[in-house]
């Protein structure tokens, strides 16, 4: 009974890192159509922050919600101008600029911070259910994922801004004719999906030693995840996150975390054989 | 062969002898090899993606699968002839299931992109996690992340006594990129290439002149991958050890970025993108203010926003101008194909 709860806690732990992981990526890739293969590198940019915002006397907390989607949103602002902004339209040739930009961060990181591992300790202590111990900082996340979903779902339908966003995506001609200025409004939307990015990040850090290579980690499911989720962004995350989430679990606990992961991308690359385009234009179709 | 392919062969092999014999007056011959393997390396994602219009993220995972396959099957035959064979052939076997599987489920091109480096991932994780002696194919331990040492090196077929390294090995490394250079313009020539040119240009045009697309794609995309297998083996046997670093993204980036920075759509451009590149990292290794990362990563931006046809397209329109006559320019990749709507 107690290996049950442990077990649904870890299983739940592991499906909502893998949507809060992805949930910046799903705005940039899911709905602007740009492949920010720096999205790993923007996530460990919000751990850094994080961690360098720790050590000036900030409140963690304050530091992890506030700080870092502020820093890199704000970062994700600029390059958004600087690079990502000439380039839209042209799939490949952002591919490869983001892919620049990856690297130049992880180069930066090295120059900055070391080629060392940092890190904080989470916040929240453990507690024991029957002879087991379980980590308190996993309800944390799962917490913060199931809430960083809803909020997304609350945005996107309920709000004239998610609105606006949606129909620009879609036609941004239209939208240009209604006297809304698609220039802005991908440029804010940019900068929203890198600030999830780096609340990710930030989130995460206390339990991932930081290394300026993380992202690479990070990038891998990140795609995987919103690429199989399909066309709804929110139904979209939450079921690849599911599927994706018990099928490491399980296999981490059959064999080990290493065979998890491998079966992981085995079964990305098997659903996105069986379901190109994702698992939402067959099931949850048209919602959001 | 008509007038003019005789001359360019003719050209391209003078040339290729020039650049043989003069570059190790310039550049010493141990430095070369390895700019040779890369250069043969970035000719074989230049083939796939530059002719074929097939970007392949994961090019990084036949190269390090040839150079496993030369080293798991040196360790155990003991000579290295039949190694070399099958570095060449373990890998476009390989790109044979893995292209039929994406091309015949008909993914776009973002999804193949995903797909190929899901699989260097699989394979670069898999294979760091093989240290201890239960993963052992033959005689060869995989040894996880250290990786193989200590297989038998290139020797002369037939003699496994007489091995190939040092300055021999230069030569030999070279002579055999100018042969699979000038196999790949024979390629390029023959129907099979100006069909596969036509897929790049426009796949709907040439599925309905009747060509079978999906198998075009992936035994051009099986080739690809044998010359990069083969890379794999000369990279093998000028490092004398292989490590599951072979399959990792940053050198899968590196073979894109020499691609892209020598010219795409040109058969020269890689090579020198890849040649060029290369040195320039290793020329920056010997410094440690400024990370050569952050420096590759800053050329492949501005490559792309500045000049994204690449080095040599710029080049040949510069030769072209200096002796008057016009050309077509070469085109630079192939128009963005529409990704899943939604």
């Amino acid at each position: 009974m107690d290996l049950a709860v442990v077990i649904l806690v870890e299983v739940l732990y592991a499906i909502a890192s893998l949507a809060l992981i992805s949930a910046g990526l799903a705005v940039v890739f899911g709905m602007m159509k740009v492949i920010n293969l720096a999205h790993g590198e923007f996530m460990v940019l919000g751990g850094y922050a994080t961690i360098t915002a720790v050590g000036l006397g900030v409140n963690i907390f304050v530091a992890m919600l506030v700080v870092a989607p502020l820093v890199v949103g704000l970062f994700g602002l600029i390059v958004e101008r600087l690079v990502f902004r000439h380039l839209y339209g042209r799939m490949i040739d952002t591919m490869l600029a983001s892919w620049g930009l990856s690297l130049m961060m992880i180069g930066a990181f090295k120059m900055i911070f070391g080629n060392t591992t940092t890190g904080v300790s989470g916040p929240i202590p453990g507690f024991t259910v029957g002879n087991y111990q379980i980590n308190g900082y996993n309800f944390f996340i799962i917490v913060v994922s199931v809430l960083l979903l809803i909020a997304m779902l609350a945005v996107l339908r309920g709000t004239r801004a998610g609105l606006v966003a949606r129909g620009t995506m879609q036609r941004s001609d239209m939208a240009a004719a209604l006297g809304h200025s698609p220039d802005r409004i991908y440029m804010l939307t940019f900068a929203v999906g890198s600030a999830l990015s780096g609340l990710a990040g930030a989130v995460l850090a206390p339990l991932v030693g930081l290394v300026p290579t993380a992202g690479a980690a990070f990038i891998a499911k990140a795609f995987i995840t919103v690429i199989a989720g399909g066309p709804s962004l929110v139904a979209g995350l939450a079921s690849a996150a599911g599927f994706f989430g018990l099928v490491n679990q399980f296999f981490s606990f059959l064999v080990s975390p290493v065979v998890g992961d491998v079966a992981l991308l085995v079964a990305a690359v098997v659903l996105l054989r069986l379901l190109p385009r994702g698992i939402t234009t067959r099931f949850f179709r048209g919602r959001l | 062969m008509t007038g003019a392919t005789r001359r360019d062969t003719a050209l391209v092999v003078i040339l290729g002898a020039a650049l043989i014999l003069g570059l190790p007056l310039v550049i010493d011959t141990h430095v070369l090899t390895l700019l040779v393997a890369y250069g043969m390396l970035a000719l074989s994602l230049g083939l796939i993606w530059g002719f074929g219009g097939v970007l392949c993220f994961g090019q990084a995972a036949f190269f390090g699968l040839g150079a496993y396959t030369f080293a798991i099957a040196g360790i155990n035959i003991g000579e290295s002839t039949l190694p070399l064979i099958l570095a060449v052939l373990v890998p476009a076997g390989f790109a044979l299931v893995l292209g039929a599987m994406m091309f015949y489920g008909r993914l776009g091109d973002v999804y193949l992109a995903v797909i190929t480096l899901v699989v260097s991932l699989i394979l670069f994780r898999w294979l760091n996690t093989t240290a201890g002696p239960a993963y052992v194919i033959g005689n060869a331990r995989l040894g996880g992340f250290n990786g193989i040492p200590g297989f038998p090196i290139l020797n002369v077929p037939g003699r496994p006594d007489l091995m190939i390294w040092g300055e021999p090995l230069y030569y030999a490394a070279a002579v055999t990129l100018l042969v699979v250079f000038l196999l790949v313009s024979w390629l390029l020539r023959s129907s099979f290439g100006r069909i596969a040119i036509g897929i790049r240009e426009n796949e709907e045009r040439v599925a309905l002149l009747g060509y079978d697309i999906r198998a075009r794609k992936t035994v051009l995309f099986a080739i690809g991958a044998a010359i990069a297998g083969l890379a794999g083996a000369l990279y093998a046997t000028w490092a004398e050890v292989v490590t599951p670093t072979l399959f990792s993204l940053q050198q899968s980036a590196e073979i894109i970025i020499w691609c892209i920075v020598g010219g795409l759509g040109t058969r020269f451009g890689p090579i020198l993108g890849a040649a060029v590149l290369a040195y320039l990292k290793f020329a920056l290794g010997q410094q440690s203010v400024i990370d050569n990362m952050f420096i590759l990563g800053l050329v492949l931006v501005l490559f792309v926003l500045f000049l994204p046809r690449g080095i040599a397209p710029e080049l040949a329109r510069l030769g072209a101008w200096a002796t008057g006559s016009r050309r077509r320019p070469a085109r630079r990749r192939p128009p963005p194909a529409g990704v899943a709507d939604g």
